[in-house]
């Protein structure tokens, strides 16, 4: 299949519209402006629905609504953004409504910047919203992996009946890169929405989407039933890469954007005369934690690298289990890090040990 | 032969309200005209929350449940994908004139195809009795121990008017259930703004003044004569707006 130069952004958007969305809701935020931007013209000209809302707030419950009525529904936005969405993720999980939510992160805490970071990584995996809930959790590392990730995002949402995020970052969301957009998802079995609130003229019965729970008794049901669900996930969903594994000194823990940079690190690394492997997390929930059983005896420490100050970090050292060092190198405020200084921390390892 | 019966819009349910809460009067009177119109079936409600968070038990439609302020929102996520279904909210003035009070601006400015039912009793219902912004200057509530304070709490919020003065907006009218004539023109304003949305002709909303006796602190047959005398004069009923003209 041909390929294609494109903005991350816009990428986003076709991915989706190919995924079969139904409707988008959204509202401008840099550095996704281009997502809804080009969704604007391009589902309203395949006759799809797309609404600018008024807040974040009010996209993620058009969100709610439509996923309700059985539709494949999106919304995209950024660190600040995304943190208005979370009463409204917090009751899709609730009710049970699968969505896709794109958050291309930017610097923070508050307004914070507006270039890239990784700083939402906890907004991301540990909730923001109330409640025993997850959210399914993707991070890609090119544009090509985004477009691929979000195909796989509704169908896992669909499966699940759970919003699922795709967490990119400001450079991926901006940077151009040649993408192949016609592979499919690999299909799932995916039930008939039955649930879904179209009148009651066309299914059996009432049908009533909520998250209420006032008896107790019953409410501890339900969460012990989504928590079934979880553990489902957890079971066949966990994604990760690792390379160049093979006799290496040292482990670096890296996602998306970092992961690409350190890519080149290795290499450079290499060059020196040290081998050093990476674990490429791909679901950040389920964080994949058999990984960290795969690594070889050669390793004597485990780097982790991220655009913050240590948020991943802490999954490392759970699924790490106090069998290696650990040490940390993270920027923050929008810095992006070069290579070189994955390559230094590697080097100077002792001097960035966190947990030994 | 038949004179009265229950309506087919209402489940079997018994609902939990107080009693004297004209919550009652006014699901009846929705659940009628949707009934009357043919279109329960075609229908999808949104309830938002507030002592009518149930009311998803006893409507006989499809309904969502959106969080507090948010059911404007939720309906016009609906309404897009679903477009030849009736959907329409139920809230309260806490819910719509507070923390919902963009979502509902906004759906009614974007011209959404909805009707919103607005229960206006000046007050915070399912929470115990809170100030809400449409309780009236001098109304004790239990945030405003001293009676609501013009300098300190600000003055009641007219709603109605603010929705009648939105270009993209329908049908704004404000409708009372103190006494049976009333009752009826209120039915007959809900009806009204179904119509318009099955016509197609945008944003809809009816305010309706509803009594909360059990946070009022008054027997049923007082909180109605109170709406009449207290709130009447600082709500005055009519129609705010109206694509369709009329003489």
């Amino acid at each position: 299949m041909s390929k294609v130069l494109m903005k991350g952004n816009e990428a986003i958007a076709l991915a989706a519209v190919s995924a079969g969305l139904d409707a988008f809701f959204g509202y401008p935020i840099t550095p996704q402006n281009e997502v809804p931007e080009y969704l604007s013209k391009y589902l309203v000209e395949k006759g799809k629905v797309f609404v600018q809302a008024e807040s974040e707030v009010a996209a993620i419950n058009m969100v709610y609504g439509a996923a309700g009525a059985g539709k494949r529904v999106m919304t995209s936005s950024s660190s600040v953004g995304i943190a208005l969405k979370q009463e409204g993720i917090s009751y899709m999980a609730g009710a049970e409504l699968p969505c896709v939510i794109v958050s291309v992160m930017r610097a923070g805490p508050g307004l914070g910047g507006i270039q890239p970071s990784q700083g939402d990584y906890f907004q991301a995996t540990r909730g923001g919203g109330n409640g025993d809930y997850h959210v399914v959790v993707f991070a890609p590392e090119s544009i090509q992996e985004t477009v691929d990730l979000i195909k796989e995002a509704f169908e896992v949402a669909d499966q699940y009946r759970n919003p699922v995020m795709i967490l990119a970052d400001g450079l991926i969301g901006q940077m151009m890169e040649s993408v192949d957009l016609d592979r499919p998802a690999k299909k799932r079995h995916i039930e008939p929405k039955s649930y879904a609130t179209i009148g009651t003229n066309y299914h059996e019965g009432r049908n009533i989407i909520t998250s209420l729970g006032l008896d107790p008794v019953y409410q501890e049901k339900h969460n012990l039933d989504l928590k079934k669900k979880y553990d489902e996930i957890r079971k066949h969903e966990v994604a990760f890469e690792m390379i160049n594994m093979e006799h290496a000194e040292y482990v670096i823990v890296a996602y998306g954007t970092v992961a690409r940079i350190a890519r080149s690190s290795i290499e450079m690394l290499k060059e020196k005369g040290v081998n050093v492997g990476m674990i490429r997390p791909i679901s950040l929930w389920p964080y994949p934690k058999k990984a960290f059983d795969l690594i070889p005896k050669s390793v004597k420490g485990i780097l982790v690298a991220e655009m913050s100050l240590g948020q991943m970090l802490d999954d490392v050292l759970i699924s790490n289990k106090g069998r290696l060092p650990v040490a940390f190198y993270g920027r923050a405020g929008g810095m992006v890090p070069e290579p070189e200084e994955i390559v230094d921390a590697i080097l100077n390892f002792d001097s960035k040990v966190v947990e030994s | 032969m038949i004179r009265y019966e229950r309506t087919k819009g209402l489940t079997d349910n018994h609902t939990h309200y107080c009693p004297g809460c004209t919550h009652g009067i006014l699901h009846k009177l929705v659940a009628e005209v949707l009934d009357e119109l043919g279109v329960l079936g075609n229908t999808v409600g949104v309830a938002s929350v507030g002592c009518s968070v149930f009311s998803y038990e006893y409507f006989n439609t499809d309904f969502q449940q959106a969080p507090h302020g948010r059911a404007c929102a939720t309906a016009t996520g609906i309404k897009r994908v679903l477009p030849d279904r009736i959907v329409f909210t139920y809230q309260g003035d806490g819910d719509l004139g507070s923390i919902g009070i963009a979502e509902a601006i906004h759906a009614a400015n974007r011209g959404e195809n909805i009707t919103v039912i607005l229960a206006n009793n000046a007050t915070y219902g399912m929470t115990g009795g809170q100030m809400a912004p449409t309780t009236l200057i001098g109304q004790v509530s239990t945030t405003s121990q001293e009676g609501r304070d013009r300098i300190q709490h600000g003055a009641p919020l007219r709603i109605s008017e603010i929705f009648g003065q939105i270009e993209a907006a329908a049908y704004v009218e404000r409708v009372s259930l103190h006494d049976i004539g009333n009752v009826r023109k209120a039915k007959k304003a809900i009806k009204k703004a179904f119509t318009y949305q099955m016509e197609g002709k945008g944003f809809t909303m009816i305010e309706v003044i509803s009594t909360c006796p059990v946070n009022w602190g008054m027997k049923p047959r007082q909180a109605l004569d109170w709406a009449k005398e207290h709130m009447i004069p600082i709500y005055p009923l009519g129609v705010y707006k109206d694509v369709v003209p009329h003489d």
